[in-house]
């Protein structure tokens, strides 16, 4: 192969490290010291990029020159540190002791509420940044042409690394930050200033954040979409760096850098599946990265469902709610029952999380995987096999319990916030996957014609048949849930030690709790996919983890009905607010805050609680 | 045959040697303490009898058997039950729901996907609630227990198993100090019914003198005494490395510090 070719690949793969690293470092501080995986850390990149690319051309107006250039990249990131620090007083501040499943929705409210605010702020078309005085002329490397801002970008990976490690070593902040991320309660105890340690921190990162950002506007426009698509990369040097690590992130970005420019030979649709790979593989066999380590203090901290007396006339009441729905039809117009069917799906959809979250204490934040594994394999088996409805829907529902047994075996030896970490990774590969093996999955414009058999298809027999699979799927789990295999992965989650001393198999209890919640909720993306006529990469989105996610905390995470309950509000209040106002993320982004700050038993969880409180 | 025989264990982190050429045995219905300053190794020779932590070298046999290398639930199956020095117990439950789990899983249907959990060896779970004097709290929340009932709860659980070996890793740490008396006292009496052997660490040395049919000292990893209690406090090497002699950290004499 060409030589100059590969230096020149190799030379970006160190650009792109760079700049990876530069950004990722800032999530790994943060994380060290406040023990909170930051959602919102791709949301201050993007302030950043956007900063930027707005503050730099005005300077560059004022006065021509590197020295402006390279002070208004520094003025941004100092700009987006500062938004940091608002974001640590407002809200990170309040939720240091919340557990972890609490903290990742909050941030990712953050992320939320930003995207409405950087296309109110910067206007929603993409922005091109200036390019660098001075470094406009590419230069020759091999014959080949490359971009000398790129050769800037190289350079300032190991400036940065260097410069965080005498922040780290000579300073006492620098130490504070290292004793902190070593042992927090022990730093607390000493009697440190921790707010003014953690505000700190969070500014050091947020600077970081930004810092990685305005670097980008010479080489890509600022755009709406950077905020999640760097936190999946941060991510992933995070945590196959190991979380908190400063070097091991380095490491990392190097690594995933090259891995990128020279992935592209081999897999050259699909660089995102070879760095998810690399991360599951590192995981599989480091569970805690390079140079992490196990998370002793305090354990995960679960929350979720506890024994509780039997409702008196509680099946009365469910066979009541059936009936009500199954006379809606009666009532309903198409649109009513178009929504209700909707509901219904999401409701088995977040049910079958709830296995997962409320029983078993696995914080999975990648459930739109099995969801859109589901509704991908049922509109497959229609568009290549021509399968009807009644054989596609249980293929989904194959499909997904089987891609739910090997992310699972994958992620059941992991914890708390890698398991978190690397059900994420798992969606986003396959997310990947849909969105860019064009040929089978119909890239972006997925695959349309999905229709139901005759017999079910028309709003109302596709309503009573979805109504129909619901309950029964719901009572399934239901059963699974009170029955041994249930109290098993609750007792896991409780107190794993107990649990293996009186000789249960918790990965193999947790294993088949994938599989069960994975099928499930296959079952209920298939049945969406009809419902809708089509499927679309976007069911594998983090969005619709995060729905998911969501639908769980509003109802209430402690209790069985709660994800039902969330399931129909949420759908209900989006259906009411979004045609009324352009801003229905921020809007979902500070109402999923408050419920973490305000109302973390949910709506369920409150009522019950209220009512016990009065018994 | 002898219940519980440990040859030989050695385990070291790093630099630190935890576990020196550690050897006893248990007899059934024998109870052995394990006592020793902060340090000492008490809960790494604890962890690898309970299956947490693997030697370096040496063997663990249970009844004969060798289960050096066997996993906590391995052991489980085999008949060793265990409390831990912070209470473990199913917080989300009730207590005769934690005893009904152990049950579940002893009956190995902790699969199973029909019939309701709660409905299960409830009469059993019970009986054994009864045993430790738990009847009545059966069916409050194992959250809403006060501590020295929650370490009862414990130990209801780690019987369900019905262990021939009883691990207890500091029983009555945390506890006000009549309920240590009783405590004990009862886990005397279930063992002594049962032919159910005990060893356990502790601090406290009323319990350990108390209840101990023997002691085992250890210093730094090694056993430096064994014998009855009354042996053990007349031992003089015992007085001079851990009850209270101002020279206790230095190495005991007569002892290589290889």
């Amino acid at each position: 192969m060409d030589p100059a070719f590969l230096a020149v690949q190799a030379l970006s793969g160190l650009s792109s490290a760079s700049s990876l690293f530069i950004t990722a470092c800032g999530l790994t501080i943060v994380f060290g010291v406040t023990r909170i995986v930051n959602f919102a850390h791709g949301s201050l990149y993007m302030i950043g990029a956007y900063t930027a690319a707005t503050l730099v051309p005005r300077l560059l107006e004022l006065s021509f020159g590197p020295a402006t250039f390279w002070a208004g990249i520094l003025a941004s990131a100092l700009i987006v540190g500062l938004i940091g620090v608002l974001i640590e007083v407002l809200l990170l501040r309040r939720i240091y002791g919340a557990p972890e499943l609490f903290q990742l929705l909050a941030t990712f409210g953050v992320v939320l509420v930003v995207q409405d605010l950087v296309v109110q702020v910067f206007g929603p078309q993409d922005i091109l940044g200036p390019r660098a005085p001075g470094l406009r002329a590419p230069v020759e490397i091999l014959g080949r042409r490359f971009p000398s801002y790129e050769l800037v970008l190289i350079a300032a990976g190991p400036v940065v690394l260097g410069l965080v490690w005498l922040l780290l070593r000579k300073t006492r902040f620098g130490v504070l930050v290292r004793a902190a991320t070593q042992d927090r309660d022990m730093v607390a105890s000493l009697g440190v200033n921790q707010a003014m340690l953690f505000t700190g921190t969070l500014f050091l990162g947020a600077f970081l954040a930004g810092l990685g950002g305005a670097l980008q506007i010479p080489r890509v426009s600022a755009n709406t979409g950077m905020d999640l698509s760097i936190i999946a990369e941060a991510f992933v040097v995070t945590v196959v760096g190991g979380m908190g690590s400063v070097p091991g992130a380095f490491l990392a970005a190097l690594i995933i850098g090259q891995l990128q420019a020279f992935g592209i030979l081999i897999f050259p649709k699909s660089t995102l599946v070879v760095v998810f790979l690399l991360m599951a593989v590192v995981l599989a066999v480091r569970p805690y990265g390079f140079f992490g380590r196990a998370e002793v203090i305090g354990g995960t901290h679960a929350v979720g469902i506890a024994s509780h007396k039997r409702m008196p006339r509680g099946t009365l009441a469910a066979w009541i709610a059936i009936a009500a729905l199954a006379c809606l039809p009666l009532v309903g117009d198409a649109y009513l029952l178009k929504v209700a069917t909707e509901i219904l799906i999401f409701a088995l959809f977040a049910f079958s999380l709830q296995l997962l979250i409320g029983v078993g204490g696995l914080v999975s934040f990648g459930h739109a995987a099995f969801f859109g594994l589901g509704a991908y394999g049922a509109a497959l088996a229609v568009k290549w096999y021509g399968a009807s409805m009644e054989a596609a829907l249980p293929l989904g529902l194959c499909l997904a319990a089987l891609g739910a047994a090997l992310i699972g075996a994958f992620v059941v030896r992991l914890s708390g916030i890698y398991l978190a970490m690397m059900t994420l990774a798992a969606a986003q590969i396959l997310y990947a996957v849909a969105f860019q093996w064009v040929e089978v999955t119909g890239g972006d414009n997925g695959i349309v014609g999905v229709w139901p058999s005759g017999w079910a298809s028309g709003p109302v027999p596709y309503y009573l048949l979805t109504l129909a699979v619901t309950v029964v799927a719901v009572f399934l789990l239901r059963r699974i849930i009170d029955a041994p295999f249930g109290y098993a992965l609750r007792a896991a989650r409780d107190s794993e030690a107990r649990a293996e001393a009186i000789g249960l198999k918790v990965r193999q209890h947790r294993w088949l709790a994938f599989v069960i919640s994975g099928a499930a909720a296959g079952l209920a993306g298939g049945i969406y996919a009809f419902s809708r006529g089509s499927v679309d990469p976007s069911l594998l989105g983090i969005s619709t983890s995060v729905d998911a996610l969501t639908m769980l905390l509003l109802g209430g995470i402690q209790t069985v009905t709660g994800p039902l309950v969330g399931a129909g509000v949420l759908h209900f209040l989006r259906d009411l607010i979004m045609p009324l106002t352009p801003f229905w993320r921020l809007l979902l982004g500070l109402s999923i805050i408050a419920m973490v700050l305000i109302f973390p038993r949910g709506l369920v969880g409150t009522i019950r609680y209220w009512r016990e409180e009065r018994a | 045959m002898t219940l519980l025989s440990v040859q030989g264990l050695h385990k070291s982190f790093g630099g630190v040697v935890a576990a020196r050429d550690v050897a006893f045995t248990v007899e059934r219905g024998e109870m052995l303490a394990i006592i020793g300053p902060n340090g000492a190794g008490k809960s790494t020779v604890f962890n690898m009898v309970g299956g947490q932590l693997r030697p370096d070298q040496g063997r663990v046999l249970l009844d004969g058997q060798d289960i050096t290398a066997a996993s906590p639930q391995k052991r489980f199956r085999r008949g060793v039950g265990r409390t831990f020095q912070v209470a473990q117990t199913f917080l989300s439950m009730s207590a005769a729901e934690n005893v009904q789990m152990a049950l579940i899983s002893c009956h190995r249907n902790s699969n199973g996907l029909w019939t309701p959990a709660r409905e299960r060896h409830r009469d059993k779970a019970l009986e054994l609630l009864s045993q430790v004097g738990m009847a009545e709290a059966a069916d409050a929340p194992c959250s809403s227990l006060a501590y020295g009932d929650v370490k009862r709860v414990e130990l209801a659980i780690a019987l369900a198993g019905q262990p021939k070996l009883l691990l207890m890793d500091e029983p009555t740490a945390g506890m006000a100090p009549r309920e240590r008396a009783a405590l004990m006292d009862l886990t005397a009496s279930i063992a002594a019914s049962q032919g159910i052997g005990v060893l356990f660490t502790e601090h406290d040395m009323d319990v350990v003198f108390g209840h101990a049919a023997r002691v085992l000292v250890l210093l730094r990893g090694q056993i430096i005494a064994a014998g009855t209690p009354d042996e053990i406090r007349q031992n003089e090497q015992v007085r001079c490395a851990y009850l209270g002699d101002e020279h206790a950290l230095e190495p005991p004499t007569g002892v290589s510090s290889a």
